[in-house]
């Protein structure tokens, strides 16, 4: 379980996180949603250690992973992807998911083998085929379309079978279809996989047929949680968030 | 079966695992071969120039493929690197020639004294970012070389290590005997490259390629990037270590320009003459820029002038060097092959 306890951090003095507790139970799907500024990046940078929060736990299976460094929180388990595709732009496909799974496995700095290393592939293999990227595996990863790089960066998240997987608006960028196409992805590697998946999203249609589950951040505090039903009727949110637009569309 | 059916199944074909021990062996085939016909030249020749040549190349190209490591695998670009070509020069020479030990003890020692500078030198420099990294290693070469000059009791001071290095027979190999000290010099640049070329080649080398592309990602996938720019750093000072102690053997001695940041230019100059894409780009940038260098000085005193306008021209003109356009030559072409 990721329990996220009075999480704190300012800049200047501006409180892009302000005590924030909140706790994600094993194999859970959560929306985070909460309009621009809200501090739902900064949320997803201080549980990855981005950014060091200035007070406040994270709490991974009872470990507190607050203010430790990128390399060791992944190592326990919260893998992420980012908003902008983050990939290595000249390595191939599988390349990447090859390094990747070479970096979990604490073989990147073996000098005196020759890589790939046998023990890599299938798990590279895995995941190529989990995300449809198996018949793309010799392009280099520049040349992958934008949908493609988007899924590349959620591959290397996820190839490092991660406990918590955070995705920081996986479908920033994308046409509404292609949208479609991949919150189901994300849905089924929730499904399939068994992990806790956190998501930020801004399309309203999205979050409310697919998360069971949504937080709502605004001013860097939480407005708001609960089912996509107690969201959309909560006149807070509505209020700050949604308008009237989507108020009662639940009828 | 579709196309990619057909990438399915060579995948799925245990021999995969295979042909990477077959790159492994091919390299050192190539390389077998590359000194076979080094080490035979002079049977054919007996051009003391020719020669000479091939040694110089030997120095800087152990030197500038070194660089590569840092600047094209890595994307550390240091304007410090030669430091640590003129660090192996006097200290092989100064151990040969205060205390006289047989050859192959200076030399080791000659690298652990390298592998321990650099990793100071490292450990502040790696921290840094682009430029900042480029001139705080500009500023410890330009330290290393003032120290040279002022410890004149010890150095010699701008005149360098005089006097000569002595060269004892050790396994029956003379360095004083202009032959010896030539296979020995290709021997040192093939085992170098060889040992290099594993290093690229490895799990390390694609971390390597990965904080290149993106340090950011590679930390998030749980590589300790510090550690990593470190090794990698360490690692191509031995190299470049070794360029420098061929340049002492040859010129049985060691200057206070071996040190200067000159040499650190010369070998950007040589990555981007060379390309820093492939593997053996600085090796070609080597021969280029020594071939250039003494055909020029030949017919004019002003040879800086026309390094310079060749250097724009490649930087400027080309954007990238030579082997860049070979490999990416050959890159369309298989593609447009594929494509039919």
């Amino acid at each position: 379980m990721l329990e996220i306890r009075n999480l704190a951090k300012s800049f200047g003095g501006v409180k892009a996180t302000n005590d924030v507790t909140f706790d994600f139970p094993d194999g859970s799907l959560t929306a985070v949603i909460g309009p621009n500024g809200a501090g739902k990046s900064t949320f997803f940078n201080l549980i990855t250690g981005a950014l060091k929060p200035d007070a406040g736990q994270v709490l991974l299976d009872g470990v507190d992973l607050a203010g430790r460094s990128p390399p060791e929180i992944v190592r326990h388990g919260i893998g992420r992807a980012f908003q902008v595709a983050s990939i290595f732009r000249s390595l191939t496909v599988e390349e990447t998911m090859l390094a990747a799974v070479s970096a979990d496995q604490r073989t990147s700095a073996v000098l005196h083998k020759r890589f790939p290393l046998p023990e890599t592939r299938d798990r590279a293999e895995h995941v190529m085929e989990l995300l449809g990227l198996a018949g793309k595996r010799k392009r280099t990863a520049a040349t992958l379309s934008h949908g493609d790089q988007k899924l590349l960066d959620i591959a290397l998240a996820l190839v490092l079978e991660p406990k918590v997987l955070l995705l920081d608006e996986p479908t920033a960028g994308m046409g509404p279809e292609e949208r479609w196409r991949m919150i189901d992805k994300v849905r089924e590697l929730w499904e399939t996989q068994k992990i806790t998946v956190v998501f930020i999203e801004h399309d309203m249609d999205i979050v409310f047929k697919i998360a069971p589950k949504i937080v709502v951040l605004c001013y860097g505090r939480i407005l708001a949680t609960g089912t996509p039903d107690e969201i959309r009727n909560n006149s807070a949110v509505i209020d700050a968030y949604l308008g009237t637009e989507h108020a009662g569309a639940a009828a | 079966m579709t196309e990619l059916e057909a990438r399915r199944a060579e995948t799925l074909v245990p021999a995969r695992g295979a042909t990477t021990v077959w790159a492994r062996y091919r390299d050192v085939l190539i390389a077998l071969i590359a000194f076979a016909v080094l080490a035979s030249l002079p049977l054919f020749t007996g051009s003391k120039a020719l020669l000479d040549f091939v040694i110089r190349c030997s120095a800087y190209g152990l030197f500038a493929t070194s660089l590569n490591l840092l600047v094209g695998y890595t994307g550390l670009t240091s304007f410090g690197h030669g430091m640590f070509f003129g660090l192996g020069a006097y200290s092989f020479g100064l151990i040969m020639q205060k205390l006289g030990v047989p050859i192959p003890i200076a030399f080791v020692a000659t690298l652990a004294i390298t592998g321990v500078v650099a990793a100071i030198i490292g450990a502040i420099c790696v921290r840094l970012k682009e430029i900042y990294f480029a001139f705080v290693t500009l500023a410890f070469q330009m330290l290393i070389h003032s120290t040279i000059l002022s410890w004149a009791s010890f150095t010699g001071g701008d005149q360098g290590l005089r006097g000569g290095i002595p060269r004892p027979v050790f396994l029956g190999v003379d360095l004083s005997n202009h032959v010896h000290l030539y296979v020995a010099s290709c021997a040192l640049l093939i085992l170098g490259l060889l040992a290099m070329r594993q290093i690229a080649q490895s799990p390390f080398g694609y971390t390597l390629r990965m904080i290149r592309d993106n340090a950011g990602r590679a930390s998030f996938l749980g590589i300790d990037v510090w550690r990593a720019k470190l090794t990698v750093f360490v690692l191509a000072a031995l190299f470049a270590s070794m360029g420098g102690m061929v340049m002492a053997l040859f010129v049985s001695g060691a200057y206070p320009e071996f040190a200067y940041w000159t040499i650190s230019g010369e070998g950007i100059f040589i990555n981007m003459l060379g390309g820093v894409s492939t593997f053996l780009g600085p090796m070609v940038g080597t021969v280029l820029l020594l071939l250039l260098n003494d055909t020029v000085t030949r017919f004019t005193e002003y040879h800086g002038i026309v390094l310079g306008i060749v250097i724009l021209f490649f930087a400027l003109g080309l954007r990238k060097g030579l082997l860049d356009f070979v490999a990416e030559w050959f890159a369309h072409r298989r593609e447009a092959g594929e494509g039919r």
